[in-house]
C-alpha cells in the first residue's frame, strides 16, 4: 500500500487517539507525579518523593475511609447479586406482565445520583420522612437512618441498592436467555425438582454472568461518591466517609491536591487487586470443576 | 419480530408466575416505587403545609404552585439547557470519534494498529478516580473549566465506545466494502455511504447509553462547573439540596426533582429497546 494511503487511513483513528492520550493517559501518568508532590492552592508544588504515601499510611481519618469502602461494597455487592438474580429469575418470562415489572425495578438506574439521594434523604429523614410516618402510623419510633453510626452506612447502602438494582437483574436476564433450553428438556425427563435445576443446571450456566456482576459491581461500589457526600455528608463523625469523598475533600476543600492524588493512586490500585483477585479465583475454580 | 429459531427460550419459570412468586414481586415493586410516589406527593403540596409536618403529603389539597415557581423563570431552566447542550454534544462527539476510529480499527491498514487497539482497550481498565484529579489541573492550565468545552471533553476519552464500534464494524461482511473498493470509490465515501448507515443500531446504543451517563455524570461537572450558570442539572440540584433549609421549602424542591427528572424518563421510554439489547449484548460478550 502507498505511504499516502496508510496515512489516510491513520487518519480515521487519529481524532480519537488524540482526545485519549491528551484526556486520559496523559492525566493518568501527571496523577502519578502528583501523587509525589506537595501542591498547594497557589499551584507549582515541590517533589516530596513517596511522603504522601507516608502520611496515608498513618492518617487514620484515611484508614476509616478505606475501611468503610470495603464495608460498603461488602454490605452493597452480596446482596445486589442475591437481589437481582432472584428477580431476573422470577421475571424471565414472556408475558406483559413481566415487561412492567422489569421496566418498575430498572427504572430508578436511569436517575442521577443527586436525584436519587433527594428522593432517599426524605424518606429516610426520621422526622420529615417516609419512614417516620411509617413508623408513626405502626405507633413505633422511627430509627435514626441518618445520625446513627452503623445504621447511616446501611441507609447509603439501601440507597444504592435501590439505585442499581437494574443494571444487573438486565444482566442477569441476559445471561438466562442464552441458556439452551434443550439442558431443561433433558432434565424435566429425568424429573428433576426446582431447586435441583436451580443449582445443577441454572447457576452454573450462569456463572460467567456472576463473575462479570460481582466484578463490576466492586469497582463501582468501591468509587461511591456521590451518595456519601450527598446524603450523609460523610457523617455522622466521618462514619461514612468513603475513599472518594476522602479525594474529594482532601482536593477541594483543604486543597492538598498532592495528597489527594496519592490517595486516588491507592484506590486506582485497590480495584484493580480486587478486580485481578476475582478473576484469577474465577478461574482457578474453573479450572478445578473442569478438571474433575 | 418473526418467531424464528433464535425466540428466546423463556424458562426456568415458564409460563404464568406461581402466586408466592408474584406476591414477592408486588411487595419488591411497592418499595421500588413508594419512594418515587412520595416524592410526586411532597412536590404536590404548598411549602408551607409541609412545614414540620411531612405526613401532610397523603392529605388534599394538593397544588402545582411549586411547577408554576418552576416554570416562572427559575434557574433550574438555565440548567436543564446546560445538561441538554453538554449531553447532547457529548453523544455526537463519541459517535463521531467512535465510529471513525471503529472503521479504522476493523478495516484499515496503518503501522502499528494492533498495538494501538490493545493500548486503547487497556483504557477501560482506568477508573474515573485515578485521572480526575490531573484533568482538573489541565484543564485549570487551559482555562477550560466553566465552559461547554471543559464539560464535554473528559466525557469523549473513554475507549468504550471504539471497542464497541469495532467490534460491530468487524461484524459487517467483508464483501459490501470490498466490492466498493473495487469499484474505486474513496475510504470516506465507503465508510459513510455503505458502512455507517449499516451501523445505525449500534449507534443508537452507544448514543442511548452516552447519553444517559453524561446526563447523569455528577463528579466531573461538580469539580469543572463552580458557577451556578454553568451548572449543570445534576449539580445545580445538589446544590439546591445543600441550601435547602435556608431557601426555598420541601415541595419546591422535589418539584425540582420530578422536572429534572421527567427528560431523563422520556429518553428511557422512546430507547428502552436498545437499552435492553445493549445489556443483552454486554453480558454475552
Amino acid at each position: 500500500m502507498r505511504r499516502g494511503d496508510r496515512l489516510a487511513s491513520f487518519g480515521f483513528v487519529a481524532p480519537f487517539l488524540a482526545i485519549y492520550l491528551f484526556i486520559l493517559i496523559y492525566p493518568l501518568l501527571a496523577g502519578i507525579g502528583l501523587s509525589m508532590k506537595r501542591v498547594d492552592l497557589f499551584g507549582g508544588g515541590s517533589f516530596v518523593a513517596l511522603d504522601n504515601y507516608a502520611r496515608l499510611a498513618a492518617d487514620p481519618v484515611f484508614h476509616a475511609a478505606i475501611l468503610q469502602t470495603l464495608l460498603l461494597a461488602a454490605m452493597i455487592v452480596p446482596i445486589l447479586t442475591v437481589v437481582s438474580l432472584m428477580l431476573a429469575l422470577a421475571l424471565n418470562r414472556p408475558t406483559r406482565d413481566a415487561a412492567v415489572f422489569r421496566g418498575i425495578f430498572f427504572s430508578s438506574s436511569v436517575l442521577s445520583v443527586t436525584i436519587v439521594t433527594l428522593i432517599w434523604r426524605f424518606v429516610l429523614a426520621p422526622d420529615a420522612g417516609l419512614l417516620g410516618e411509617v413508623a408513626q402510623g405502626l405507633g413505633t419510633s422511627p430509627l435514626p437512618f441518618l445520625s446513627d453510626p452503623t445504621l447511616a452506612l446501611w441507609a447509603l447502602a439501601i440507597t444504592t441498592i435501590w439505585w442499581s438494582i437494574g443494571l444487573p437483574m438486565m444482566l442477569f436476564l441476559a445471561g438466562l436467555q442464552q441458556i439452551p433450553g434443550d439442558i431443561y428438556e433433558a432434565a424435566a425427563l429425568d424429573r428433576a425438582s426446582r431447586w435441583t435445576i436451580f443449582w445443577r443446571i441454572t447457576l452454573p450456566s450462569l456463572r460467567r454472568t456472576v463473575v462479570l456482576v460481582v466484578m463490576l459491581q466492586t469497582a463501582a461500589q468501591l468509587q461511591l461518591f456521590g451518595q456519601s457526600q450527598l446524603l450523609t455528608a460523610g457523617g455522622p463523625n466521618g462514619a461514612t466517609r468513603t475513599m472518594v469523598l476522602f479525594m474529594f475533600e482532601t482536593a477541594f476543600w483543604r486543597w492538598e491536591l498532592g495528597y489527594a492524588a496519592a490517595a486516588a493512586e491507592i484506590l486506582f490500585m485497590l480495584i484493580v487487586a480486587l478486580t485481578l483477585a476475582q478473576y484469577w479465583f474465577t478461574m482457578r475454580t474453573s479450572e478445578a470443576g473442569n478438571g474433575r | 419480530m418473526a418467531a424464528d429459531r433464535t425466540t428466546p427460550v423463556f424458562r426456568p419459570g415458564e409460563g404464568r408466575m406461581r402466586p408466592a412468586t408474584l406476591i414477592a414481586l408486588l411487595l419488591a415493586a411497592a418499595v421500588m416505587l413508594a419512594p418515587l410516589i412520595w416524592t410526586v406527593l411532597l412536590s404536590l403540596k404548598s411549602n408551607q403545609a409541609l412545614v414540620g409536618n411531612s405526613g401532610a403529603a397523603l392529605e388534599f389539597p394538593y397544588t402545582l404552585e411549586n411547577y408554576w415557581a418552576i416554570l416562572s423563570g427559575d434557574q433550574v431552566f438555565r440548567w436543564l439547557l446546560n445538561s441538554l447542550i453538554v449531553s447532547i454534544g457529548t453523544t455526537v462527539g463519541v459517535l463521531a470519534l467512535c465510529s471513525l476510529a471503529g472503521y479504522g480499527f476493523a478495516r484499515l491498514e496503518f503501522p502499528f494498529r494492533r498495538t494501538l487497539f490493545v493500548f486503547v482497550l487497556l483504557g477501560l481498565a482506568i477508573p474515573e478516580q485515578a485521572v480526575i484529579l490531573p484533568q482538573h489541573q489541565l484543564f485549570a492550565a487551559l482555562h477550560l473549566h466553566n465552559s461547554y468545552p471543559g464539560l464535554i471533553l473528559p466525557g469523549l476519552a473513554g475507549p468504550f465506545g471504539v471497542f464497541f464500534m469495532t467490534q460491530y464494524f468487524r461484524a459487517i461482511p467483508r464483501d459490501l466494502d470490498e466490492a466498493a473498493m473495487l469499484d474505486g470509490a474513496s475510504r470516506l465515501r465507503i465508510f459513510w455511504s455503505v458502512l455507517l448507515p449499516l451501523t445505525l443500531p449500534a449507534q443508537a446504543t452507544l448514543g442511548v447509553f452516552t447519553f444517559l451517563a453524561s446526563w447523569n455524570s455528577y463528579w466531573w461537572p461538580l469539580i469543572s462547573a463552580t458557577r451556578s450558570d454553568m451548572y449543570t442539572l445534576t449539580v445545580g440540584l445538589a446544590a439546591a439540596q445543600m441550601n435547602y433549609a435556608q431557601t426555598s421549602g420541601l415541595g419546591f424542591l422535589m418539584a425540582q426533582a420530578v422536572f429534572a427528572s421527567v427528560p431523563i424518563f422520556i429518553v428511557y421510554v422512546l430507547f428502552q429497546k436498545h437499552i435492553v439489547q445493549s445489556m443483552a449484548g454486554t453480558a454475552t460478550r
